[in-house]
C-alpha cells in the first residue's frame, strides 16, 4: 500500500513535479499533497443518481438469491447497478478475494453472500469473509431481530438489536503452538476499538429511539481484556444520560434470551459473543431465512444476511428463504438513502410474509423461493405508489 | 358539513398527488418491468417518466420535434417538461434557470440542445449553458464515439469513449487585465475534482466492460496542473488493477486519432482538451449530427448531442440531422431503466443508416429531417420476432 507511487507515469516527471513544487509552495504544501494522496478515499460511485454497487454472490444459496435480489430491483426499477465479483473459495491463493476487497474499495458499498470456510484446508489459510471485514476495517456488525407476525416462534415482541465488533477479538487470527500439545490463541481486546464500538452502539441506540444498552462480557472470567471492553463502554455511556446502560455475563445473557428475551433492547459486545447471541436472536425469531445484517465502517459498508451461514445443504433446490437476503439489500438502499424504495420493497417483502402468508420450507410452509419472489413483485405493484391516479 | 369533508378529502388528495408523491411515483413502476422475466405480472399502463427538455438554440427545437414524434410513434412512456431558455433569442433569465432546475431537482433527467454562447463579452463571463452546468454540478461528460454501419468514413468500426472534466480547468471563467494589455485567465486544477473525474472514467469502464482507460495532459508544459491531474488518474488507476492505464500528451492524442484511432479506448482528460478532443472524434464517424452526448452529476442527468453546435444556419431548412439526438434518446430511456424502448428507439435509427436509403445532406443524402424522422418511426415496430 505504502509503495504506491506515481511511477507509472513517469519517474522523470514526477521528479520534476517536486522540485518545482517545492520551489513555488514551500515544503509544507508539498509534503500534505503528498500525504493526503494515498489516505483519501475515493468519492462513491453514483452518476446521474444511479449506484454502483459491488455483489458478491458467495458460495451455497448466496448465488440464487443474488441474483433475485437482481431480478427484484430490475423490476422496481431501483437505480442501482451490480458490479459483480466471484470469489472462489476453493482456490487457495487470495486474489479473488483482494479483487472483491479492491471493488469494495471503488464502489463503497457491497451486497454479499457468505463465503464458504473450509477448514480442513492449512492453518495458513484465513477466513475469506473474515478478511473481507478486517481489510475495510468494517467494525460494526449489526443485526436487528424483530418478531414478525405472521411466523410462529416460541417467542413474541422480540425487537433487539445486536452490535457486536467486528474486527478484533478471538478473530484476529492469532493462534501459535508454543510447545508441543499447547496452542495459544490470542484475544485481542483494544481500548481504540473498544470506545469506537461502544460510541457506535449508543450513537445507534439515540438515533432510533431507544431506551437500553446493554454490555454482554465475561469480565468475571477475562479480568483484563473483557474488563477494558466493560470499563470503555461505562466510558462512553456517560455521555449518554438519556439511555440507561447494564452489562450482563454472555452465559446468563444466552438463558435470559431464551426464557425472556423481551427485556433486551439494545446489546453491544465483542467478536465472538456477538456470533453467538445474534444466531440465538436469529433463532428465537425464526431462523436464518429471515434477519439481514449489516456491517459498517467509517468508510464502507456490507450487506449480508443476519446469521453467516452458507446454506450448501439446499442450495440450487430453490427452496431457501430469500427473506433475509432481500431485506438486506434493503438496509443496503436505505444506506444508499434511496428511502422510498427501500420502504416499498420492505412492505411488500413483509406483506408476503405476514398477509399472504406465503412461507419457504424453513417457516414450515410450502412455497418455493421464486414464488416468494413473485409474491413480493405482485404485492410491490398493487401496493406500490401510483402516478397521478387519484 | 358534508361539502366542507369533501374539500377536505380532495385537499388530502390534493396534497398526496404533489411533487413528493410523483417523484416517489414516476420511477419504480415501469414498463420495461414487464420484461424481466417470462413470468413477472404485467406493467401498469399509468406509469409514466417525467423529463426535463431544454430545446436551445439553432436546430435544437426540431430535434426535439424528432425526438417527441419517435416517442410518440412507439408509445415511449415519458412525458417532457419543456423550459425554452436562450441568450440569443432573449430568453434567458435568473427566473427561467430556477425553473429549469426546480424541474429538474424533482426528474433528474433532463434532454437538452445546445444554448448558444455569444462570443462578444457583455459584462458576464460565464455563459448560461456554463451556469447551468455548474448549477447542477455536471461534472463528466461522456462522449461515445461508435461507427455507424452502413455510413463508411476513413475510419470504420471506432468505438471509443471520451470523457471530459466539464466544471473547472480553462471553463472556471477567471479573467482579468492585471495590467492594461495584459489578460490572465486562469485555469483551475483540483485534487478533489479531478480524482472524481478519474474514478467516472474508471467506473465507466468497469461498468462498460472496456479494457483500457487513457488520461491525456499536457503535463510536460503545465507541469503543476497537469501533473495533478495526471497524478490523480495514476492513484485511481489502482484501485482498478483489471483496467489498464496510459497517458498520452494531447498534441501526439490528436495526431494518433486521425492516424489510427483503434488504439484508444477510453479517455480522460481535462476540460479544454475534451472539448476539442470530442469534436476531432465526432468528425471521424461523421459529424456533429451522428455522435450522442450524456453529462452527469452525482444526482442528474442530461443527454444531448457529442458535439455541441447550435447549427444556426440550418434552422428552418428542415436538413439537420436528427440522428445524435435520437441516440442520445435511447440512451436516456436505458438510463431510465427503459431498454427495451432504449433498444426499439436506437435499433430502429441503426437500421434506416445501415439501409442508406434515406440519409440526411451532411450524410450525403438528400433527405430532409421530417423525411428521415418519418421512416424511423416506420422502422421502430419491425422488430424480430422472438
Amino acid at each position: 500500500m505504502t509503495a504506491r507511487s506515481v511511477q507509472s507515469v513517469s519517474g522523470a516527471l514526477k521528479l520534476l513535479f517536486n522540485n518545482r513544487l517545492t520551489r513555488v509552495y514551500g515544503a509544507a504544501t508539498c509534503t500534505q499533497r503528498n500525504k493526503s494522496s494515498y489516505t483519501a478515499i475515493p468519492p462513491p460511485a453514483r452518476y446521474g443518481g444511479r449506484h454502483t454497487v459491488t455483489l458478491i454472490p458467495g458460495d451455497g444459496i448466496g448465488p440464487e438469491l443474488s441474483k433475485h435480489v437482481c431480478e427484484l430491483f430490475r423490476f422496481c426499477c431501483v437505480p442501482v447497478d451490480f458490479e459483480v465479483v466471484n470469489v472462489d473459495s476453493t482456490k487457495d491463493s487470495e486474489d479473488d478475494i483482494n479483487n472483491a476487497i479492491m471493488a469494495i474499495r471503488r464502489n463503497g458499498v457491497a451486497l454479499k453472500g457468505n463465503i464458504e470456510t473450509n477448514h480442513n484446508l492449512p492453518p495458513s489459510y484465513k477466513s475469506r469473509n473474515n478478511l473481507l471485514r478486517t481489510t475495510l476495517d468494517l467494525y460494526a456488525n449489526v443485526m436487528h431481530c424483530q418478531s414478525l407476525p405472521g411466523v410462529r416462534s416460541r417467542q413474541t415482541n422480540i425487537d433487539i438489536i445486536i452490535i457486536r465488533e467486528n474486527t478484533e477479538g478471538e478473530y484476529s487470527s492469532l493462534e501459535h503452538e508454543n510447545v508441543p500439545g499447547v496452542v495459544e490463541c490470542l484475544k485481542i481486546i483494544t481500548r481504540t476499538k473498544s470506545l469506537r464500538i461502544a460510541d457506535y452502539a449508543f450513537k445507534t441506540a439515540r438515533a432510533q429511539g431507544r431506551r437500553r444498552v446493554t454490555a454482554v462480557h465475561k469480565a468475571n472470567i477475562m479480568k483484563l481484556a473483557d474488563g477494558l471492553f466493560l470499563e470503555c463502554c461505562k466510558e462512553v455511556a456517560s455521555g449518554y444520560p438519556e439511555i440507561t446502560f447494564d452489562s450482563m455475563i454472555v452465559d446468563n445473557t444466552t438463558m435470559q434470551l431464551v426464557s425472556r428475551p423481551q427485556q433486551f433492547d439494545v446489546m453491544v459486545m465483542p467478536n465472538l459473543y456477538g456470533n453467538v447471541v445474534s444466531n440465538v436472536c436469529a433463532g428465537l425469531v425464526g431462523g436464518p431465512g429471515l434477519v439481514p445484517g449489516a456491517n459498517y465502517g467509517t468508510d464502507y459498508a456490507v450487506f449480508e444476511t443476519g446469521t453467516r451461514n452458507t446454506g450448501k445443504s439446499i442450495a440450487n433446490s430453490n427452496t431457501a428463504n430469500p427473506t433475509a437476503m432481500l431485506l438486506a439489500s434493503c438496509l443496503l438502499l436505505d444506506h444508499l438513502k434511496l428511502h422510498a424504495y427501500a420502504s416499498m420493497l420492505r412492505r411488500a417483502i413483509l406483506c408476503t410474509l405476514t398477509e399472504t402468508r406465503l412461507h419457504t420450507a424453513d417457516l414450515g410452509g410450502h412455497g418455493s423461493t421464486s414464488e416468494v419472489v413473485h409474491s413480493i413483485m405482485s404485492a410491490v405493484q398493487s401496493t406500490g405508489p401510483r402516478t397521478l391516479s387519484i | 358539513m358534508a361539502s366542507a369533508l369533501r374539500g377536505s378529502l380532495v385537499s388530502l388528495v390534493k396534497g398526496l398527488s404533489g411533487p413528493q408523491w410523483q417523484l416517489l411515483a414516476s420511477r419504480p413502476l415501469s414498463v420495461s418491468a414487464a420484461l424481466c422475466g417470462p413470468e413477472a405480472p404485467p406493467a401498469r399502463a399509468d406509469a409514466t417518466f417525467k423529463v426535463t427538455m431544454l430545446p436551445g438554440d439553432g436546430v435544437g427545437p426540431e430535434l426535439m420535434t424528432a425526438v417527441k414524434d419517435v416517442f410518440r410513434a412507439g408509445d415511449v412512456p415519458v412525458e417532457f417538461e419543456e423550459f425554452r431558455l436562450s441568450e440569443v433569442q432573449n430568453m434567458a433569465s435568473e427566473e427561467k434557470l430556477e425553473q429549469v432546475l426546480t424541474s429538474l431537482k424533482i426528474n433528474k433527467v433532463a434532454m437538452k440542445g445546445v444554448i448558444h454562447t455569444p462570443m462578444e463579452f457583455k459584462g458576464e463571463l460565464a455563459s448560461y449553458e456554463m451556469r447551468l452546468r455548474r448549477k447542477l454540478d455536471l461534472f463528466a461528460n461522456v462522449v461515445h464515439v461508435n461507427s455507424l454501419p452502413g455510413y463508411s468514413t476513413r475510419h470504420n468500426n471506432l468505438d471509443l469513449v471520451i470523457i471530459r472534466e466539464q466544471t473547472e480547468g480553462e471553463y472556471s471563467s477567471l479573467e482579468h487585465e492585471s495590467v492594461p494589455g495584459v489578460i490572465e485567465c486562469l485555469k483551475i486544477i483540483t485534487r478533489v475534482k479531478s480524482r472524481r473525474i478519474a474514478k467516472f472514467a474508471f467506473d465507466y469502464a468497469t461498468k462498460k466492460g472496456r479494457s483500457k482507460v487513457t488520461a491525456v495532459h499536457k503535463a510536460n508544459i503545465m507541469k503543476l496542473a497537469d501533473g495533478l491531474f495526471l497524478q490523480c488518474c495514476a492513484e485511481i488507476a489502482e484501485l482498478y488493477p483489471k483496467i489498464k492505464f496510459e497517458t498520452i500528451i494531447i498534441d501526439n492524442c490528436c495526431m494518433q486519432l486521425v492516424q489510427n484511432p483503434y488504439q484508444f479506448d477510453v479517455l480522460v482528460m481535462p476540460n479544454l482538451y475534451g472539448n476539442i478532443i470530442d469534436n476531432l472524434a465526432a468528425g471521424l464517424v461523421g459529424g456533429a449530427g451522428v455522435v450522442p452526448g450524456e453529462s452527469y452529476s452525482g444526482e442528474y442527468a442530461v443527454f444531448e448531442t457529442g458535439a455541441r453546435h447550435p447549427f444556426a444556419q440550418a434552422v428552418g431548412r428542415n436538413i439537420a440531422n436528427p440522428t445524435a439526438m435520437l441516440l442520445s434518446a435511447a440512451n436516456m430511456l436505458r438510463h431510465l431503466n427503459l431498454e427495451y424502448h432504449s433498444n426499439m428507439v436506437s435499433d430502429a435509427v441503426k437500421r434506416v443508416i445501415k439501409q442508406g436509403k434515406v440519409r440526411t445532406r451532411d450524410l450525403g443524402g438528400y433527405a430532409t429531417t421530417s423525411d428521415f424522422v418519418r421512416v424511423v418511426t416506420e422502422n421502430l415496430r419491425h422488430r424480430p420476432v422472438r
